[in-house]
């Protein structure tokens, strides 16, 4: 005979005190234990010791409007430097009369890559709203027709210039590294091949000297008369180098991918593009998206690195407008100011793809 | 299903050699299955009946002899291959559905890209197989959501929708609960009962005396024994057949 140990319910009660609510939160994370708390209060000593003189520099004691650096000494930080320089920064060398027009270059930029984050627009579509917002960019910045006077691309530079060399570069890298992820993979020794040179030459180099043979050697092996724009030899030299990165962490997802879901795609009959495009792909890249916006970054950030062959992304106005003499000693400012843009679009990457990764695993895990 | 249909082969494997590397795995394979044939394939492990049923649609190469499925060559074509694919459908051990698809996804996919259906056509087929199945329910879900039995019942439902005209089965029932194996041996019972050619590979003799036309024992690459279930389960011919039986109908 069995025994009956709870013939009714047990009556709901309240939790003991202190293990909820903002006391239980802080003893639960922050007191938990002698070590714990050791560490708590050495992390607000450091906080107590570091925010007050941040905020009395950066915000209390900052001028936020003067003629010159002069006017700025002894305070705090020196906006009124980035006050100042803005538009040169933003917009450097273009035409001043004309600088409405990357502004609204950037405006559709903005619009652009936050379309491509609604998940509801993926598809033809979206490609179809990118080959027209990069026609309407290309417009804006060049100009020649309705009537808009023609600005050559040696003077583009600033924000304008580090949107199209990373959005570009994105763009246009994420497509060749999953051709030769592929590639790599293939049982095709010939296409095998090419996809392992390339990828580990590539990889082998520093994106300075890519950079670097871009501009200046591979000039001297065109014929003569034969030019290719500056800007694009520094764009194609970042598309090819992203490439070489992405494309291993493309096949690291592809490799992720069990055998039996190829069978099964096989065994339904689907060809080799059908397959990829349809099972192996969409789960492949799912699996990636951390070391995939990782890169992503990196090549943000590495669209800096242009300066060397004397293009001026947003980096170089900021460094260029420093050279002012009415502005001597604002270069902590103006790094910041740099910093915090930088920063601003990294952070964006990483919480998008975050939302991104939380979003595919939903109800797919196996 | 007459008797003359069933003398039609629609698969013919003839002096089929398979290796590993230096491991023959397949030696000197015949075997013709007739339209609407079911065909019952046992064996030990590692007696290369998984092997065998994955060259019907080239999921493995053999490398001698010929196979012909629905009167097609399997060669190196991929055409022929894609062409026999799209009437052979199978069933794998671990179910391999596609996670990153509901279900009513993973049962329109070939037939919207492969058949060139009109989406909404494919979605009604795969509800009236989903139904066949008994899990009309669970359109909208993800695999991981469903049990194993739900999963494999989905898989022998995608694979229906593409109409096949054979069905191969390989060990369906080996990574099952053993509370969920007759939930699947039941469809496909019920689709043997509808004159489906099936080949399957498994261990359920119940299910194999039930629905086969044919028993094949297979050992160490070869078939040792062919013949109906009542003869091959009364008076198996050969030693290794017998003692394979003792083994696993001891219990």
């Amino acid at each position: 005979m069995t025994d009956v140990t709870q013939d009714l319910p047990l009556a709901i009660e309240p939790p003991p005190p202190a293990t909820s609510g903002p006391i239980g939160w802080l003893r639960a994370n922050l007191f938990s234990s002698v070590p714990n708390t050791i560490l708590t209060v050495l992390a607000i000593a450091f906080l107590a010791a570091t925010i007050p003189p941040v905020v009395r520099w950066g915000l209390v004691d900052a001028v936020w409007s003067a003629p010159n650096s002069r006017a700025c000494q002894g305070a705090g930080a020196c906006w009124a430097f980035i006050h100042e320089k803005i538009r040169f920064i933003l917009f450097g060398t273009y035409p001043y009369e004309e600088q409405w027009r990357p502004f609204c270059a950037v405006l559709i930029f903005l619009a652009l890559i936050l379309a491509s984050c609604d998940r509801r627009l993926w598809g033809r579509r979206l490609i179809l709203i990118w080959l027209g917002g990069l026609a309407a960019v290309g417009i804006l910045m060049w100009g020649g027709i309705f009537g808009l006077s023609y600005v050559g691309n040696e003077l583009w530079s600033g924000l304008p210039l580090t949107l199209i060399f990373a959005v570009v570069g994105i763009a246009f890298a994420f497509p060749l590294a999953i051709l030769l992820a592929l590639g790599r993979r293939s049982r095709l020794p010939a296409v095998r091949m090419i996809c392992v040179a390339y990828i580990e030459l590539i990889r082998g180099v520093p994106l300075i000297t890519v950079l670097f043979m871009a501009s200046v050697m591979l000039p001297l092996f065109l014929p003569s008369g034969m030019t290719i724009d500056k800007l694009l030899r520094a764009q194609v030299a970042l598309i090819l180098f992203a490439a070489a990165y992405l494309a291993e962490v493309v096949r690291g997802g592809l490799q992720a991918i069990p055998k039996g879901q190829i069978e099964a795609a096989d065994a339904l009959g689907l060809s080799y593009w059908q397959r990829t495009r349809l099972i192996v792909l969409p789960q492949a890249l799912a699996l990636v998206i951390p070391p995939m916006v990782n890169t992503f970054i990196g090549t943000f950030k590495d669209t800096t690195l242009v300066i060397i062959i004397g293009l001026f992304d947003l980096l170089g106005t900021i460094n260029a407008s420093l050279n002012d003499a009415n502005w001597r000693g604002t270069s902590v400012e103006a790094y910041v100011f740099a910093a915090a843009f930088y920063f601003c679009f990294c952070f964006f990457m990483s919480r998008y793809s975050q939302m991104l990764e939380r979003e595919f695993n939903n109800g797919r895990r196996r | 299903m007459t008797a003359l249909d069933r003398e039609v082969p629609i698969i013919e494997l003839r002096g089929v050699d398979k290796w590993y590397g230096d491991f023959h795995v397949l030696k000197n394979i015949n075997l013709d299955v007739g339209r609407g044939e079911r065909v019952v394939v046992c064996g030990p492990s590692g007696s290369g009946k998984s092997t065998m049923i994955r060259c019907i649609n080239r999921l493995e190469e053999h490398q001698r002899g010929r196979i012909l499925v629905a009167g097609i060559e399997l060669t190196s074509d991929v055409k022929n291959v894609e062409a026999i694919r799209r009437e052979v459908g199978m069933v794998f051990q671990q179910f391999n559905l596609f996670p990153h698809l509901t279900v009513l996804e993973n049962l329109t996919l070939a037939p919207v890209w492969v058949r060139k259906l009109p989406k909404k056509e494919a979605e009604e087929t795969a509800r009236l197989y989903l139904e066949r199945v008994r899990i009309p329910e669970q359109a909208d879900k993800y695999p991981g959501q469903l049990s194993g039995g739900q999963q494999q019942r989905v898989a022998i439902a995608r694979s229906l929708c593409m109409k096949p005209e054979i069905m191969l089965f390989d060990e369906p029932t080996s990574a099952l609960d053993p509370e969920m194996i007759k939930e699947v041996l039941d469809v496909m019972i019920e689709l043997a009962e509808m004159g489906m050619t099936m080949v399957c590979v498994t261990h359920e003799m119940g299910f194999a005396r039930t629905v086969a036309d044919t028993m094949v024992f297979m050992d160490r690459g070869e078939i040792v024994e062919r013949g109906p279930p009542k003869e091959f389960f009364a008076n198996p011919r050969s030693d290794r057949t017998k003692l394979f039986l003792s083994q696993i109908l001891a219990h």
